[in-house]
């Protein structure tokens, strides 16, 4: 449902966002967890179309955001971190508007505002002045309006961020309740939270990918071991089965595989290091060895730079 | 085309939800009727001094030059170039500020629909303040005999003159994220805008023909007179169009950068 593939982000000289690629598949929700400042934000800014990519391609529905991004947003829904409200309008005027810049045909306008309020739970304040409005309130008003044109993709920023234990738990609730139907993107720089909300997990660090995979994989990873590229060309299954076997590695996994050329992710013990070991055994056996590397800084180190806490938890301790 | 209205609606309930509308109809709708109200009285005076020196065998006065005139000038030179920086300075900067600038541009609308869309909403507003004139000119019409025709050029030409300011004044807000900002340094530009006229006074070159042909003012004075020129016409479209475009590349850039 969105593809991003090889999207690369400058501000000027600062490089935002590197080399990025990664699928989300229909009906899947996907976690971006990254410590502030790593390009979460920036990513998620050029899926939506807000800001334009250096270089690369995202496509969302099928459509490319930069030569097609009409038909593209119409299937987007954004809430950014700071929800883009207007605070003099009243929140039925404002969904009205909304709905209306989103392309939602004039009869339905009040139909789809009374079915957003109901789902965000806010019909209640649907009278009151958005700047009068709690923090709570207001991130469920952005909510609704990010879901009123019922869009395919819904990405969220942050949406959580502010809120009390309470409306994190109820806003998960409400996220969780959007899978199969949306695909949603969201971003966070807590760990609990994805593995209390997603299902598959990007991590990203100084615009860079780190690791990709279920929360539970993820959490494996960080249990402790190694982790290095191998990318080789030649017979894949052979290739996994020789690396298999050299000794302290623990599991080989594929990555990537291109033509006659495979990425494999290979597990080792920590402190453990079998990159010489790797690099002999497909040397021998006549496979073309192209790239061996450890995958750079470890899931560990990220996982240091992230909150652990969870504002939800707090409550019951 | 409802892409548009969506945004032009939203913007002017903006203006109506805020202090803004209201400030700027109550300042506008007080110095215009200063303005009237001494006109009409220098008018008044001077007919009973005619009057009583019998005449002279001079021509009647005129109330389309006496009174309609001068309040048109008056009112554009003075009360709208401080004014429409006020309407126009929120059009950008304020979403700029609030964040809501990323629903406009994530939202299936073109960048020409908002910036038409914004230009609308102020321009109703505007159209509001031009009732007001009405107001005071439809006096004119219920205790005198002007003449209505020379005041349609005057109308066409107070549609244009505010057009082209509100066409630069949107275009000034998409620089910053601050209201205040925005609306001084629209004040700045339109006053020397009105100020280049006096180029020609010292100086009868080239330079001082282009500058003075540049100045937003000197083609309004035959629209007050009631005389449509088409080359004024096409200044103030102009002005409009080029408005318009630089607002375009500038919330290109806007894009760009962050």
């Amino acid at each position: 449902m969105i593809e991003v593939e090889n999207l690369t982000k400058r501000y000027g000289p600062t490089l935002a966002v590197s080399d990025v690629t990664f699928r989300v598949e229909k009906g899947e929700i996907l976690g971006f967890l990254g410590p502030n400042g790593a390009g979460k934000t920036t990513t998620m800014r050029v899926i939506t179309g807000y800001l334009p990519a250096s270089e690369g391609k995202v496509r969302v529905a099928g459509y490319d955001v930069h030569d097609a991004p009409l038909e593209a947003k119409k299937r987007i829904g954004y809430l950014p971190e700071t929800p883009p409200v207007y605070p003099d309008m009243t929140v039925a005027e404002y969904l009205s508007f909304v709905a209306r810049i989103k392309g939602v045909a004039g009869r339905e306008v009040k139909q789809r505002v009374d079915g957003v309020s109901e789902r965000c739970a806010i019909a209640d304040v649907q009278r009151r002045q958005i700047g009068k409005l709690s923090k709570g309130y207001r991130q469920r008003v952005g909510l609704a309006q990010a879901l009123i044109h019922n869009p395919d993709v819904l990405v969220l920023d942050e949406p959580t961020a502010g809120l009390d234990p309470k409306q994190i738990i109820e806003t998960r609730e409400l996220i969780k309740g959007l899978a199969g139907q949306h695909t949603v993107v969201l971003s966070t720089h807590i760990l609990p939270e994805v593995s209390k909300t997603c299902q598959r997990v990007v991590v990203i660090n100084a615009g860079k990918i780190a690791a990709v995979g279920t929360p539970h994989e993820l959490t494996h990873r960080l249990a402790g071991y190694e982790s290095v590229l191998v990318t080789v060309e030649g017979p894949a299954p052979e290739i996994m089965d020789k690396l298999q076997r050299v000794s302290g590695v623990n599991m080989v996994e594929p990555r990537e595989a291109h033509d006659s050329m495979v990425t494999l992710e290979v597990h080792a013990e920590k402190g453990n290091d079998v990159r010489a070991e790797l690099a002999r055994s497909v040397v021998e056996s006549r496979w073309k060895l192209l790239e061996l590397r450890t995958s750079g800084m470890s899931l560990e180190d990220i996982f240091l730079k992230l909150t652990t806490k969870d504002l939800s938890e707090e409550k019951t301790s | 085309m409802r892409n548009i209205l969506a945004v032009a609606g939203k913007e002017l309930r903006a203006y109506f939800h805020s202090p803004i509308a209201y400030l700027v109809m109550t300042v506008y709708s007080a110095l215009c009727g200063f303005f009237f109200f001494s006109f009409m009285a220098t008018y008044v005076v001077q007919t009973f001094r005619m009057q009583a020196m019998g005449g002279m065998g001079a021509p009647p006065m005129n109330l389309n030059e006496y009174i309609v005139r001068p309040l048109l000038e008056g009112i554009l030179t003075v009360v709208l170039l401080l004014l429409i920086p006020l309407i126009t300075m929120r059009l950008y900067a304020e979403e700029k500020r609030s964040g809501t600038i990323e629903l406009l541009l994530t939202s299936p609308l073109t960048d020409l629909q908002i910036i038409l869309g914004k230009f609308l909403g102020a321009f109703a507003l505007y159209l509001v303040l031009i009732l007001l004139t009405a107001l005071y000119v439809s006096l004119l019409f219920l205790y005198g005999n002007p003449n209505g025709k020379p005041m349609l050029a005057g109308l066409l030409g107070m549609l244009l003159f505010g057009g082209a300011l509100l066409a630069l004044g949107m275009w000034i807000s998409t620089f910053t994220k601050n209201q205040i900002i925005a609306g001084s340094v629209g004040m700045a530009a339109f006053l020397l805008l009105y100020v280049l006229d006096w180029a020609s006074s010292y100086s009868n070159g080239a330079v001082g023909r282009v500058l003075s042909y540049m100045a937003l003012t000197t083609h309004f004075d035959n629209f007050a007179k009631g005389v449509i020129d088409l080359s004024d016409v096409v200044y103030y479209a102009s002005v409009i169009v080029l408005g318009i475009f630089l607002t375009g590349r500038s919330v290109e850039a806007l894009k760009g950068r962050s």
